[in-house]
């Protein structure tokens, strides 16, 4: 049972505003509103005006060569029809827990919103904590609570979007799940995966969780103000990037001291620009 | 652990096709998963058994078929086998790699038993 609102939804994620302690909304794949009944419940009884032959135990192969992705990946796809369409640049940020990602925006929203309206979609296991701090930076944000949930999919970004009022020619910061390895599979519509490293990690990252840096296209190493007092070797970090994908932006920053920011910003700039 | 909801994502698509087909009940599943598609099928097939309990797709076998990765290389266009993403060409050393084959990820077929109504 959902201990906010005493319905029968259990598990699944959730959507949270900051400041608003009533609002809550489950997030549903039958339905788009929170609703208190679960998918498997409604039988298709209708028919289909077709004879089956039923035979006492005979068993047949029906072949499917479907994507097992396929549901995720086509709303994902219609998360990108919507954000092209009004001009948004989609990021979707990926990093263990604790390189940096919440800061990143913290330090990067005030100096873009001068330029292009932002908002941030937060994903988080449980609490608004995230949220609070973007929520305090002036920024319309959603929460996302995954309970037991992994990652971010599809169709929470689709649900949260639609509790967001995103403006055209715009930038949507998706901070995923802090985890290197399942967000990797998972498509939201993004435009753009940026994952982050710090350097009070192993640069072996790369070589130990090559899917993810595989299928990133910006990587930001943040916290260099550190490096000096840790065994992490910057340029061997970045070719175990380049290996694993070839194709990967690279930048170094320190979120702290603002160090290699500015070029970052640049980037962005550029891309909301011309996206 | 996304392996969960991805087998929940297997039960969901199964057992759609098999009402769809007036199946009784689902007694085998054909997954192509490649080797690089970051997908472990052991986890999956623990997975796959509680999410599939009281569905039709309760108590089917999960058959698993494994391709090998294969790179391609983007300097001289050899092919050769490649366990992870980050392989260098045997021949020309380059890294510029592509993969051509190990990333499938999709439910083959299914095998449906037509229980009497």
């Amino acid at each position: 049972m959902c201990d906010t609102c005493g319905c029968s939804a259990d598990g699944g994620a959730v959507l949270r505003k900051p400041g608003e302690s009533d609002y809550h909304v489950h997030v549903t794949p039958e339905t788009e509103e929170h609703t208190h009944h679960h998918a498997g419940e409604e039988h298709h009884d209708h028919d289909h005006g077709h004879n089956h032959h039923h035979h006492e135990g005979t068993s047949r192969k029906i072949m499917l060569e479907q994507d097992v992705l396929q549901k995720n990946n086509l709303l994902a796809e219609r998360n990108r029809g919507y954000f092209e369409a009004r001009n948004i640049l989609a990021l979707n940020f990926l990093s263990s827990p604790g390189s940096g990602k919440t800061s990143l925006l913290e330090k990067i929203i005030p100096l873009l919103q001068q330029r292009f309206p932002v908002a941030v979609i937060e994903g988080d296991q449980q609490t608004t904590n995230d949220a609070d701090r973007i929520h305090a930076l002036g920024v319309p944000v959603i929460q996302i609570n995954t309970g037991s949930g992994c990652h971010l999919d599809a169709l929470m970004v689709n649900r949260a979007v639609k509790e967001l009022d995103l403006q055209n020619n715009s930038l949507l910061c998706i901070e995923n799940v802090g985890n290197l390895v399942c967000p990797a599979l998972f498509d939201l519509g993004e435009a753009l995966k940026v994952v982050i490293i710090s350097v009070t990690e192993g640069d072996d990252k790369p070589l130990k969780y090559p899917t993810m840096f595989h299928e990133a296209d910006l990587c930001l190493l943040n916290k260099i103000d550190l490096q000096p007092y840790v065994e992490f070797d910057v340029a061997k970090c970045r070719e175990n990037a380049m290996r694993v994908n070839h194709h990967i932006e690279w930048f170094e920053v320190s979120v702290k001291t603002g160090e290699g920011l500015a070029v970052f910003q640049e980037w962005l700039e550029k891309r909301l620009l011309h996206h | 652990m996304h392996e969960m909801s991805i087998a929940l994502s297997i039960v969901d698509a199964v057992e759609a096709k098999a009402r769809e087909e007036g199946a009784g009940r689902i007694s085998g599943v054909d997954l192509l998963i490649g080797k690089l598609a970051g997908i472990e099928p052991e986890s999956l097939k623990f997975c796959f058994s509680s999410a599939s309990k009281g569905t039709l797709a309760e108590d089917a076998v999960l058959a698993i078929d494994e391709p090998e990765g294969i790179g391609e290389c983007g300097e001289c266009g050899m092919r050769f086998p490649v366990t992870f993403y980050y392989a260098e060409c045997p021949e020309c050393r380059s890294l510029r790699i592509k993969i051509v084959s190990g990333e499938e990820f999709l439910i083959q077929s299914i095998t449906i038993e037509e229980e009497g109504e």
